[in-house]
Parts: structure tokens; C-alpha cells; sequence
């Protein structure tokens, strides 16, 4: 047979002309056109220190957009992500009440986190629940501990090297969160793209019994994406607590759906199987640059949200139609 | 046949000349592909015209062009002699022109009756469904085709073979001229079979124009009035069934005589690999118990349902048996996953490739090597050109047809996914690889190639479990042949003994 056989390219297509004709190519555009029409609408957007404060829009929320992408290209989905944040920045809160010191509550606020992601990757991969259900209830479970615990108070008098995590500058305008944000970025474009378990995760999203039958350990691989998912919004739990300086029990209140919303445009499928890590980043800022350039030119808050929900449905419109009007 | 002689000579009515429905000279091509090209049918009224054809001949494409979902690109759709056209699948239902499909789309949540009005319910005031003339209709349908089925009840609450009646109602309930059956008994009982045929009967009398498609050649004969045959989308002839044998219409079908040769093999087997035994499950399969040598071909045959399929998903670590022991290359081994069958050398090619086998929106290289990525990576982090060349190795060796590696599986023939699934598998280097139903839905020609390829890996050594329901290739390809039926080993056969009738007699109980 070895003698008749044919010989099949690898492709046909180099993966510098996929990316080109790319989603991540087109939202890229769309950044840069937003870039622009700012810096035209408003004379305080091309200053260092403001694009500088233009980041923290989204650095907590893309650190935890980056796992909830594996989680939604595997076709599971965490809606209890905000929740966690304010079940996290609680028990910190409660710990500095107790004279707990800054590396205790780092420790802390990612120890829930696990296990938050832990409680949520039990019930969906060992009772087999559905994760919208699981974390629909777990959302309201989570959050609803933190108004037991606090009522209408706040926690304060967080110790002053704590502030770090949210306040600080690395150099000159680059923050913190912005470094931290950008190490994120990388750890999760290098685990979804160049590793067995990034394989097995569009794998797992495109067909999970395929991937059973493949010898894939389904389950496995969705636990551990819970976890991360949960250490992620602990993670940012640290850093949103340490920029606000307090704990109310509504922080963090609706961000599940701005996460979904920035995974979403960055180009993954809400259905599972597809999407990347840079059109995660890109719609990252996407939604920064929006949300920043509205807010220097005094726009509502409730107006921001319709432009993000405009750009949303727009941006995930176009090339449907583009398809549809080429067909 | 007499009484078919008897039919003929009763006077044609004036109708019976008139065809009710009739393909002009109909093309129908996707990129890259024919599919059709100017083929013709008439259909008459009261009379059963067989469609045959190789997978692939274009079948299921005039059924889908006859019931709206495509559209010709050429050629003339005409109801009694004047065109139409049918744009969406309503207007085929309008035209009077209704399907029994394969594999019945029907929804388990919906009483039976709605399942039979789904789309055309009958409206009462204010547009609303009118629950009661819907629940009297549909009893009155199912009565008509001899179904004792309550409407009220839920489809999910019925058995296969009721599903299967309830689909027929509901292509009964709009009031058809034409109705298409595409392989109707494929999923059914004898007796359902046998119900199916009288029900046809019934369908004639009432003057329906009918056109049946099936494998099968002895319900061809027994119930069509006429055949058409298809071959790569083209017409190649048709005319009265009392006019042609079985033999005539094969030729036909693949453009050649065919007798099924299977690969000449030399039974030298090995050492003992697998050891099975007192493989027990709840409710599929109780002790089952066999052994399996290095080169060895064992077949596995028995109707369906007879837990065969199940056996081998409880091997492979699908499903945990609640009691047995399995022995590898003289190991105890404990099986929890398939992760861990693959792991232990055995690995598993499912009857369901599109659902089991293959993940169709991922290129056939990653396809490949997923479940190789271990050894294809380093330290967990994946290197392209060692997937590349892994995958290359194993589907050029399978003389897969592919227009890159990068291709998605789900964009290749069946008989290519086919070709990948096992590309992978053999690409973990395996000790036994079991193949369920390997050849079903793949044409005669890729068949041969599929039977060839197991008796070489047999030679070189690989312990081959074959799960087959077609006897020829059960009894072609296998040292060994165990039959189950109802979930245990009924008989486990070899040499002299592995006759068609053994098989039969032992799969049935009788």
C-alpha cells in the first residue's frame, strides 16, 4: 500500500495568510479605528498617564477573560466569576479584621478562589450538572455569603504594602496590574496554543465525546479549568480589593457579563470549539479604549453599556452579513 | 411474482399512465462536486419505483431535491406534467410530496400527537392548535396504518419500532401524492418489517405514488413494481422489476460484476494477549469470557441489540463493567478509562464515526495525533512538525484522499474519516484494536480496501477484534467468529463450524 500512497501536503494555507484573514486581524482594526477616533474626540486621551488609567478598565476582568476563554472553548461556562471576587475580597476583609498581614491575604483571596473553581468543577464534572445551571446558583450562593457576612458595611483599613497589588507603578506609567495582566496574557496564549492540554481543550469543546473516545480525560481537563477560572477571579479579587481599598458585598457586581461579553468579541465561540488568546487581549482593549474614550467625554455609564452591547452584536454581525452578501 | 403477473394484467386505469411526479434531466453539483447530473424519475400513481444505488450514487440528494431542502441547479421538477418548483421543504409538503426518512426527526418531549402535526397542526379559533381535532386525527392516522398508539402519550415513552410508526404517520398526515421511504426498515424487527410491507400495500391501494430506497434486494423484489439505479449521480437504467434479477441490478449499481473476495490470509496466530473474563454489566452483557492471540482476526457477530457494541465500549472503558478481569500481554489490568484502554494497548473504533470516532471541526493531523500527543510533544508542549510527520506516516500509509493534512476531518468522505479514526488509533502503536461495524455505510470499493488493510495488520501482528452484522465479511475476515445474543456468548466458533447458518441459528436462538 506504502508504494500507491499519494502525498498530502501539511497546508495549503501558510499560518501567516490564516492569521491575516483572521477575526483577530479585523477587531485589531477595530481597535486602532477607536484609538483614533479618540485621540480626535477628546485632547486628554493621547496622555500617558490617562492610557495609563484606561487600563485598569479591564485588567482585572481580562485576567480572569483569559480562563474563562479555555472554559467557554471547551463548552463549559463560569457565571459565578464575580461572585467569587466578592466572596474573596470578604474573607480578606474578615482576615485584616483579625490583624492578618499582606502575603496572608494573598493566600486567602487565592485559597478561595480554588475553592470556589473547585466547588463548581465538582458539580459539573462529577454530578454531571450543567455549568450554567451550577454557576447561576453558585453566583448567588457565593455573593449571597458576603451580604450575610457584611450587611450593608465594608471592610476597611486594609495595611498599606497591600496597596501594591492595585495602586502600583512597576515604572513610570506602566502599572502593576497592566505587568500582571500582560504575564497572564502570555501564560494563557502559551497553555491554550502551544501545549497537549490547550490541544485537548478545543478537542474537548468541539466534540467531548470524540475526545472521550480519544482517550482525552474529559473530566479532568473541565475541573481543571474551573480551578483556574476560580484562582484567576482570586487573583483579581486581590487586585480590585487592594485599588478600592474596601470590601462592600456588591463588588465586582455584573462583571460575569462584561468577562463573557470580552471573550465573546475577542472571537470565541459561545457554542465552544474555537477562539484565541490574543483576540482575548485585543477585545480587551477594545472595550478599554470604548469605555475610556466615552468616559473623557462625560458619557452616562447606562450609555457606555448600550455602545458595548452595540459593538457586540456589530462586531459579531459584520462578517455574517460579509458571508451572507459574498454567498 | 404470480401475484405481481396477476396485478399487470388488470386494465390501467387511465391515472396509472399519468406519471404523478416526474425529474426532468435534474443536476444538482456543490463545489467541487457532482452530485447529480440530468438523472430522471417517474413516479406513477399506486405503484412502488425502487431506488438503488452505491453510497454516494445521489440518493438521498433527489430525496432532499424532492422534498425542498435542495435546489436543482438544472433540469424540471414536474406534478402531473406541469414544473413546479419547491423552495422550501412546506412546499414539497404542499405539492403533496412527503418523506419517510432514515433516521426519523422526531422529538421526544412532544406528545406523539404533535409530533404527527409538528408544522401543521389544525388551527382552531384564534389560531390557536386545536388540541382535540389534532388528538382525533392522529388517532385516526395511526389507526389507518394499524398502530395501537395513544396520541396523548410522549414520544419518548414509545419504543423504537413505535417511533418508527409514528414517523410514518406523520408523513401520512399531510395529504400526500407521493411518498418517499429512504431505507425504512433499516432499524426494524422482521414483524415490523412484515407490517411495513402490508403497510406499503395499503399505500398502493390508496393510489399513492411511492418511492422506496433500500439495500436490501429481497424487499426490492418483493414489494417494487419498477427500479431506477443511480451511479455516481448519473441514471444508468430502470424499468419493470418482474424484467431483471438481482444480479443485473448489482451490475448496475458498481459498473462491474461483483463478488465479494475477501483478502487470502495465512492463520498463523501468536502468543495470548487478551485475556477476558466474566465481563458482566448490569443490564448490556454478563459473562463474557474469551481470549485473543497476537495476529488473530475474531469476529464478533449477532443482531443488533445483542450487547456486542456495548461489550466493547465496557473494554475500551466507556462504561465500568460491575464485575470481570481483563489480562494484557499476561498483566491484570484494570480498565476505568479510555484514556487508560489506550494507555494498555487497546483501542477502539466506533460504529458512530461522525459522534465517536473522529472530531470533524479539527484538521486531520491533530485528529491523528490525539490521543499521541504524549509522544509527540515535549515536556506537555506540542511540536507541529513531529504531529506532522506522525500523521503523515500513518494516513499515507491508508492512502487517505485528502487535499492537505490540514484539512477538517468533517470536510472528507466517510470512507476517509473512517481512514483517519484509524490512522489515529494505529498511530498509538496498539496491541488490539477493536473495530465496530468497520465497513457499515462505506461503498463496495472501499470496503475490499478496508478488509485488505485488517488482514495485513493481522499479519503483522495485531490482535483484531471485529464486530460485524454482515455475515459475509464475518466469516470472510475471521480466524474465530463468537456470537452473542442477549447480552452472553451464545457460541463461539471456528474452522468447519463457522457456516452462515450456524451463525444465524446460534445469533437467534434457534
Amino acid at each position: 500500500m506504502t508504494n500507491t500512497a499519494r502525498f498530502i501536503p501539511d497546508r495549503l494555507e501558510s499560518p501567516l495568510e490564516r492569521r491575516l484573514k483572521s477575526w483577530e486581524t479585523l477587531l485589531l482594526a477595530v481597535a486602532v479605528g477607536i484609538f483614533i477616533v479618540n485621540s480626535f474626540t477628546s485632547p486628554y486621551f493621547l496622555n500617558a498617564w490617562n492610557l495609563s488609567d484606561m487600563t485598569f478598565n479591564f485588567t482585572e476582568k481580562a485576567m480572569i477573560a483569559f480562563a474563562m476563554a479555555l472554559l467557554i472553548i471547551a463548552g463549559e461556562i463560569d457565571l459565578s466569576v464575580a461572585s467569587i471576587i466578592a466572596l474573596a475580597s470578604t474573607a480578606m476583609g474578615a482576615a485584616v479584621q483579625v490583624g492578618v498581614g499582606t502575603p496572608g491575604l494573598v493566600l486567602i483571596g487565592l485559597g478561595v478562589g480554588l475553592i470556589c473553581g473547585a466547588f463548581n468543577g465538582f458539580l459539573v464534572t462529577k454530578m454531571g450538572l450543567p455549568s450554567i445551571v451550577v454557576t447561576i446558583g453558585t453566583m448567588s450562593l457565593f455573593r449571597g455569603i458576603s451580604y450575610i457576612v457584611l450587611g450593608d458595611q465594608a471592610y476597611r483599613g486594609y495595611p498599606s504594602d497591600f496597596s501594591f497589588f492595585g495602586q502600583g507603578y512597576v515604572f513610570w506609567v506602566i502599572s502593576f496590574e497592566f505587568v500582571l495582566f500582560a504575564i497572564i496574557a502570555l501564560l494563557y496564549f502559551v497553555i491554550l496554543h502551544k501545549t497537549n492540554f490547550g490541544r485537548a481543550v478545543y478537542a474537548i469543546g468541539n466534540n467531548a465525546i470524540g475526545a472521550e473516545f480519544s482517550g482525552i480525560r474529559v473530566a479532568r481537563v473541565k475541573f481543571i479549568l474551573f480551578l483556574l477560572t476560580g484562582l484567576m477571579s482570586g487573583i483579581a479579587a486581590i487586585c480590585l480589593t487592594s485599588r478600592l481599598a474596601s470590601t462592600r458585598p456588591s463588588i465586582a457586581f455584573g462583571w460575569e457579563l462584561e468577562i463573557v461579553t470580552m471573550v465573546v468579541l475577542g472571537g470565541v465561540s459561545i457554542l465552544g470549539g474555537s477562539g484565541s488568546i490574543p483576540g482575548v487581549v485585543i477585545a480587551a482593549f477594545v472595550m478599554g479604549l470604548v469605555t475610556f474614550g466615552l468616559g473623557l467625554l462625560n458619557v452616562p455609564g447606562i450609555v457606555m453599556s448600550i455602545v458595548i452591547g452595540l459593538l457586540l452584536i456589530g462586531v459579531i454581525a459584520l462578517p455574517r452579513l460579509w458571508e451572507k452578501w459574498r454567498a | 411474482m404470480l401475484m405481481k403477473a396477476e396485478k399487470k394484467s388488470e386494465p390501467a386505469s387511465a391515472e396509472n399512465d399519468m406519471p404523478v411526479l416526474t425529474l426532468n434531466g435534474v443536476t444538482k453539483t456543490f463545489p467541487g462536486v457532482t452530485a447529480l447530473s440530468e438523472v430522471s424519475l417517474e413516479l406513477f400513481p399506486g405503484k412502488v419505483t425502487a431506488l438503488v444505488g452505491e453510497n454516494g450514487a445521489g440518493k438521498s440528494t433527489v430525496v432532499k431535491i424532492l422534498t425542498g431542502i435542495y435546489q436543482p441547479n438544472g433540469g424540471q421538477i414536474e406534478i402531473d406534467g406541469s414544473p413546479i418548483r419547491f423552495p422550501t421543504a412546506q412546499d414539497a409538503g404542499d405539492a403533496g410530496v412527503t418523506a419517510i426518512h432514515q433516521e426519523t426527526v422526531l422529538f421526544d418531549e412532544l406528545s406523539v400527537a404533535e409530533n404527527v402535526f409538528l408544522g401543521h397542526a389544525p388551527r382552531g379559533r384564534f389560531g390557536l392548535i386545536d388540541t382535540s381535532v389534532m388528538m382525533d386525527r392522529a388517532r385516526e392516522i395511526l389507526e389507518g396504518i394499524g398502530a395501537n398508539i395513544e396520541p396523548r402519550t410522549k414520544l419518548k415513552d414509545l419504543g423504537i419500532a413505535n417511533k418508527h410508526l409514528v414517523a410514518i404517520a406523520r408523513a401520512l398526515s399531510i395529504d400526500a401524492r407521493v411518498v418517499i421511504m429512504d431505507e425504512p426498515t433499516a432499524a426494524l424487527s422482521q414483524k415490523e418489517i412484515e407490517e411495513l410491507y402490508e403497510l406499503v400495500e395499503e399505500l398502493k391501494t390508496q393510489g399513492k405514488a411511492i418511492l422506496f430506497i433500500s439495500h436490501k434486494f429481497d424487499e426490492i423484489f418483493r414489494i417494487a413494481d419498477s427500479y431506477t439505479v443511480f451511479r455516481d449521480g448519473a441514471l444508468v437504467g430502470n424499468g419493470a422489476i418482474a424484467d431483471v434479477t438481482e444480479a443485473e441490478l448489482v451490475k448496475m449499481m458498481v459498473g462491474r460484476e461483483v463478488s465479494q473476495i475477501f483478502p487470502n490470509r495465512e492463520h498463523n496466530t501468536g502468543d495470548e494477549i487478551l485475556v477476558v473474563e466474566g465481563y458482566e454489566h448490569p443490564t448490556e452483557f454478563a459473562d463474557i469470557s474469551f481470549t485473543l492471540r497476537r495476529g488473530e482476526i475474531l469476529g464478533f457477530y449477532g443482531l443488533v441489540g445483542a450487547g456486542r457494541s456495548e461489550f466493547m465500549q465496557s473494554l475500551f472503558g466507556i462504561t465500568r463493567p460491575s464485575a470481570g478481569e481483563v489480562t494484557i500481554d499476561g498483566e491484570r489490568e484494570i480498565i476505568r478509562s479510555p484514556a487508560d484502554a489506550v494507555g494498555k494497548g487497546i483501542v477502539y473504533v466506533p460504529e458512530d464515526r461522525g459522534r465517536q470516532g473522529a472530531i470533524a471541526a479539527l484538521p486531520i493531523f491533530q485528529n491523528v495525533t490525539l490521543p499521541s500527543l504524549g509522544r509527540t510533544s515535549k515536556n506537555g508542549f506540542l511540536k507541529l512538525a513531529e504531529e506532522f510527520k506522525l500523521a503523515r506516516e500513518y494516513t499515507e500509509r491508508l492512502d487517505l484522499r485528502a487535499a492537505s493534512l490540514d484539512t477538517d476531518v468533517g470536510n472528507l468522505s466517510g470512507g476517509n474519516q473512517q481512514k483517519v479514526v484509524i490512522a489515529k488509533w494505529l498511530a498509538t502503536q496498539p496491541k488490539v484494536i477493536i473495530l465496530d461495524e468497520p465497513t457499515k455505510g462505506i461503498d463496495i470499493g472501499s470496503k475490499a480496501a478496508v478488509h485488505e488493510f485488517m488482514a495485513e495488520l493481522a499479519a503483522e501482528g495485531l490482535a483484531v477484534i471485529m464486530v460485524s452484522s454482515e455475515i459475509p465479511e464475518v466469516l470472510g475476515m475471521s480466524d474465530r467468529v463468537i456470537v452473542m445474543r442477549e447480552g452472553r456468548i451464545a457460541a463461539e466458533l471456528s474452522g468447519d463450524d463457522m457456516a452462515p447458518e450456524t451463525l444465524v441459528r446460534h445469533a437467534a436462538g434457534i
